[in-house]
């Protein structure tokens, strides 16, 4: 009988293949694919894979990353030095906008913040260039909306999601065909959950930004979230000073908006350890989930991704 | 997550990474209706095996509290809901997918609904699925969404079903009441062909027989749910597969380099192995094969990797490279399962694409021999499939493929159908075998070709095409560019709606698939004399934009001019030289273009 199981292979490597076999078919049906390089170790893992499917050739599209200006600075050193090791084209986006209204999470707040730095500039990169298929390291496990998107999913010219309006994906098949103005939105790493993703990185030694390992640096407690103070456009209240810890990050995003957790992890397989053994849920240090229950999906239906 | 490997976090990290990077991987559906208690089972699979978070544990219980169905007590069945509007409708609409992990496996777990009009939901998930969990209250016994769900899975070729007889704690956990499910659905499943049926008295709600065997069912002495799917080998005997690897990109980073990246669907391939190319049918060996940057000796079914041969032959996307001394059937005609997935209904003989393993063709289903109804498992006659239909029917592809039946290979059996304007996917199918004419069949090579057909006629061929609502006026203007053109001394012919009707198409009425099937002659018929090098004018409603895209695309770019007689309706009825509308208006000329028939303008 023709079951899709496989007797030799580990669940790592069938995930693997899975999501090599879905970038393949992605940039075979596509005219100007691109990759989303966000430089957290869920695009680590996508990169890598991105890598393994089209060697000994580099990856035939760019790198993507739609700056905020408000990363850490470690990891704007870590994305400039995978994108010369991998050979790829790394295309930076700013959103002018947001750069001509000094836009910032201190004064305008998360939301203003993620939505004109983000969601919006994603927009426009994708529409600079004129993209028609971007990859996205998104896993069905990270929110419950998620686990009902296709692995390719359409959108329309203003960058909509239908959830109504899904392809169903049977078998190996992917129907990537879009019209004019329409775009593909690819997530090669949906089936994958955030054990599968640090025990990949384990086991293929992808290199990770530092970030996420334990060490010493300077922090500031505010509403129980420690914030690392990464530079000096970091407003300080008063009788507010920062003080050395040890800590390592869960997520990365925008240094401002990220908790950081007091950790004496400084190796990966103790990250690991560490975060299997916490329980917690992943995003719950991202705080643009918390505003309303089911807010992914609205922010999806606008063009998030 | 896995008990003994749980204290190997805390004592030996490097062991729990590596026993857990060589688990497997067993992907699984649940069939049944939200009222079977599978949203229960799921969650509780999740939360049995640790993987709901404290804060997610803590949003739960106060879901429960607000919106639970169990009177305060934890709803799991709240951990699963997804898109907002679902959840206030209380029901899942969609397929969902779930991950969970025990220290054996990872599993993937294809979430889908019971409810008759989501058999689209259910092909889809049990399309990559290894195994099946049906789902049956143990107050209701085996009903007819059962067997609906039994049937899908037995189409879909899922060997393996795990029933789950649930919600024993409300027959008292009656041995009795399980027996009585279990023969009913053996003789079911014996009838449709499942081979390997597990049936497991539980209550997901109380946890029964999820981890280990509950004190509630002394009786029974098979295993309990989570170490059955923990354990069962859902595999054939490796090596019994024939290799197969449809080509998805060819690498050719270089000179030095010229490699073939897919994935192995079937079988396996080591270095040296004598491979065919399908559907040219050439062979050479195995010279390379490449993952990321390791080379290896072979790879095996699952595998995704970059193959190089050893003879420079002619290989591009939508190849199948196949095992050389078992190498699939090509053909381009064949009898097919039909799942339609679509609000527009299936329209016989419309040009769709098709889909199957990295090639994409051309196709046209014919009208189905039959349709299948799920709940009884009856043919019924049918002209046309809608949307949740199954149906048999003979499907045409453009050009020929290389396949092998869908009961032997998932990937080279299986095909999706697209809209060619729409580009939505319309439905799936399930390649048997192929008909016997697509191999009798072949194309004669014409020695007059169209050059000295248009040297003789002194001029080339063309069709124009006036489409336009009844009484636009397509046929006067067509009359007049004919009279025009034959004036000139350019060879004419003109074909008009109505006077075809009379004669090649006086079979054909007015509903859509009729209308489909009208043109498609109607187009064959310009293409015979475009090939005898005549101007054809068409003078048809032609009201579809499918049907046009079509006709146009058998004739030679650049050799196809359409006309839109752009007469607004209001003016046309006005005229109403035939009396059609009146007719139409009054109800006794239905499916009349303009009027209950829609014209799409181009």
């Amino acid at each position: 009988m023709g079951t899709t199981m496989t007797d030799g292979l580990s669940h790592l490597e069938r995930l693997e293949a899975e999501s090599i076999h879905i970038i393949r078919e992605a940039v075979a049906e596509s005219e100007r694919p691109v990759m989303l390089y966000s430089v957290g170790k869920d695009s680590g893992v996508m990169l890598h894979l991105a890598r393994k499917a089209f060697a000994p050739s580099p990856p035939p599209f760019p790198l993507l990353h739609v700056d905020t200006t408000f990363k850490f600075s470690d990891m704007y050193a870590f994305r400039d030095r995978m994108a010369t090791e991998s050979g790829m084209e790394l295309l930076i986006w700013r959103n002018p906008e947001a750069e001509r209204l000094g836009i910032n999470p201190f004064e305008h707040g998360s939301s203003v913040h993620t939505d004109m730095w983000k969601t919006e500039g994603l927009k426009q990169a994708l529409d600079n260039w004129g993209f028609d298929c971007a990859f996205g390291g998104a896993r069905r496990d990270e929110e419950k909306s998620r686990a009902k998107e296709r692995i390719f999913s359409i959108r329309s010219a203003q960058h909509r999601w239908d959830p109504k309006q899904q392809r169903p994906e049977l078998w190996r098949l992917y129907n990537a065909r879009k019209a004019p103005g329409e775009s593909v939105r690819v997530f090669p790493i949906s089936n994958w959950t955030e054990l599968d993703v640090w025990l990949y990185i384990h086991r293929e030694n992808i290199p990770m930004v530092p970030l996420y390992l334990a060490a010493p640096r300077p922090v500031v407690e505010r509403d129980g979230t420690l914030l690392m103070v990464d530079d000096d456009r970091f407003p300080l209240l008063d009788g507010e000073v920062p003080e050395m810890r040890s800590v390592r990050f869960r997520t990365l995003g925008c240094y401002p908006l990220t908790g950081a957790v007091e950790s004496t992890a400084d190796t990966l397989t103790e990250v690991i350890q560490e975060t299997l053994l916490t329980a917690t849920s992943e995003r719950q240090g991202r705080t643009i989930d918390h505003d309303a229950s089911g807010s992914m999906e609205k922010k999806k239906q606008e063009g998030y991704f | 997550m896995a008990h003994t490997t749980d204290a190997l976090l805390e004592s030996d990290i490097e062991a729990y990474l590596t026993a857990h990077e060589n688990k497997s991987l067993l992907r699984f559906i649940t069939c049944g209706s939200v009222d079977d208690g599978k949203s229960t089972l799921i969650g509780r699979l999740l939360y049995e095996t640790k993987l709901v978070f404290e804060d997610q544990l803590a949003a739960l219980h106060v879901d429960s509290r607000k919106v639970g169905t169990q009177g305060g007590d934890l709803d799991f069945a709240l951990l699963l809901d997804g898109l907002e509007a679902e959840r206030e409708q209380g029901i899942t609409i969609d397929v969902a997918y779930r991950y969970f992990s025990t220290e054996k496996r990872k599993f993937i777990v294809a979430d889908t609904p019971g409810h008759e009009q989501y058999t689209r939901n259910m092909v889809t998930g049990a399309s990559t699925a290894d195994l099946a969990v049906v789902m049956i209250d143990a107050r209701k016994g085996v009903l007819t969404q059962t067997r609906r769900h039994s049937y899908l899975v037995a189409l879909l070729g899922i060997g393996h079903v795990v029933v789950a007889v649930n919600k024993l704690d409300l027959v008292h956990y009656s041995q009795e009441v399980f027996d009585r499910i279990e023969a009913d659905y053996r003789a079911f499943a014996e009838q449709i062909g499942i081979a390997n049926v597990v049936c497991i008295p539980m209550s997901a709600l109380k946890g029964d027989n999820l981890l280990e065997r509950s004190a509630n069912t002394p009786w029974y002495s098979g295993p309990s749910l989570i170490p059955y799917l923990e354990t069962v080998e859902v595999d054939g005997p490796a090596g019994e597969r024939p290799f197969r690897f449809p080509v998805q990109w060819v690498n050719r980073p270089d000179l030095n380099f010229r490699g073939f990246s897919g994935t192995v669907v079937g079988g396996d391939v080591s270095l040296g192995d004598k491979v065919r190319v399908l559907p040219g049918g050439q062979t050479t060996n195995v010279s390379r094969i490449v993952l990321g940057e390791t080379e290896l000796d072979s790879a095996i079914e699952g595998q995704a990797v970059t193959i190089c041969l050893a003879d420079e032959i002619d290989v591009s996307r939508g190849d199948v490279l196949a095992a050389a001394d078992r190498p699939p059937e090509v053909a381009d005609q064949f009898e097919a399962h039909i799942i339609w997935m679509h609000e527009h209904k299936m329209v016989p003989r419309r040009r769709y694409l098709v889909k199957i393993g990295t090639r994409t063709v051309g196709a046209t289903i014919d009208t189905p021999k039959y349709r299948v109804n799920v709940n009884t498992l009856d043919h019924i006659a049918a002209k046309s499939l809608e949307l949740n239909e199954i149906g048999v029917a003979n499907i045409t592809f453009d050009r020929p493929v290389a396949f092998d039946p869908y009961d032997e290979n998932r990937d080279t059996g299986g095909f999706i159908i697209i809209d060619r304007l729409t580009n939505a996917t319309l439905g799936a199918g399930l390649l048997h075998f192929a008909l016997r004419r697509s191999q009798n069949v072949h194309w004669q090579s014409l020695e007059v070709d169209a050059q000295a057909h248009a040297r003789l006629k002194g001029h080339g061929p063309a069709v124009l095409w006036f489409t336009g609502l009844s009484g636009a006026g397509k046929s006067t203007i067509a009359n007049l560019v004919e009279k025009r053109l034959h004036g000139d001394g350019v060879h004419t012919t003109l074909l008009d709606g109505d006077n075809v009707r009379h004669g090649l198409n006086k079979d054909l009425g007015f509903t859509e698939q009729d209308r489909v099937e009208n043109i498609r002659r109607v187009a064959e018929v310009s293409k015979l004399m475009f090939d005898a090098g005549l101007v054809v004018a068409v003078s048809f409603i032609s009201p579809f934009r499918s049907e046009r895209q079509m006709a146009r695309s058998i004739i030679p770019e650049g050799r196809f001019c359409e006309v839109f007689v752009d007469t607004p309706l209001a003016v046309a009825e006005e005229r109403d030289v035939k009396g059609l509308y009146r007719k139409a208006r009054a109800g006794r000329l239905p499916n009349f273009t303009g009027i209950d028939s829609p014209y799409e303008a181009p």
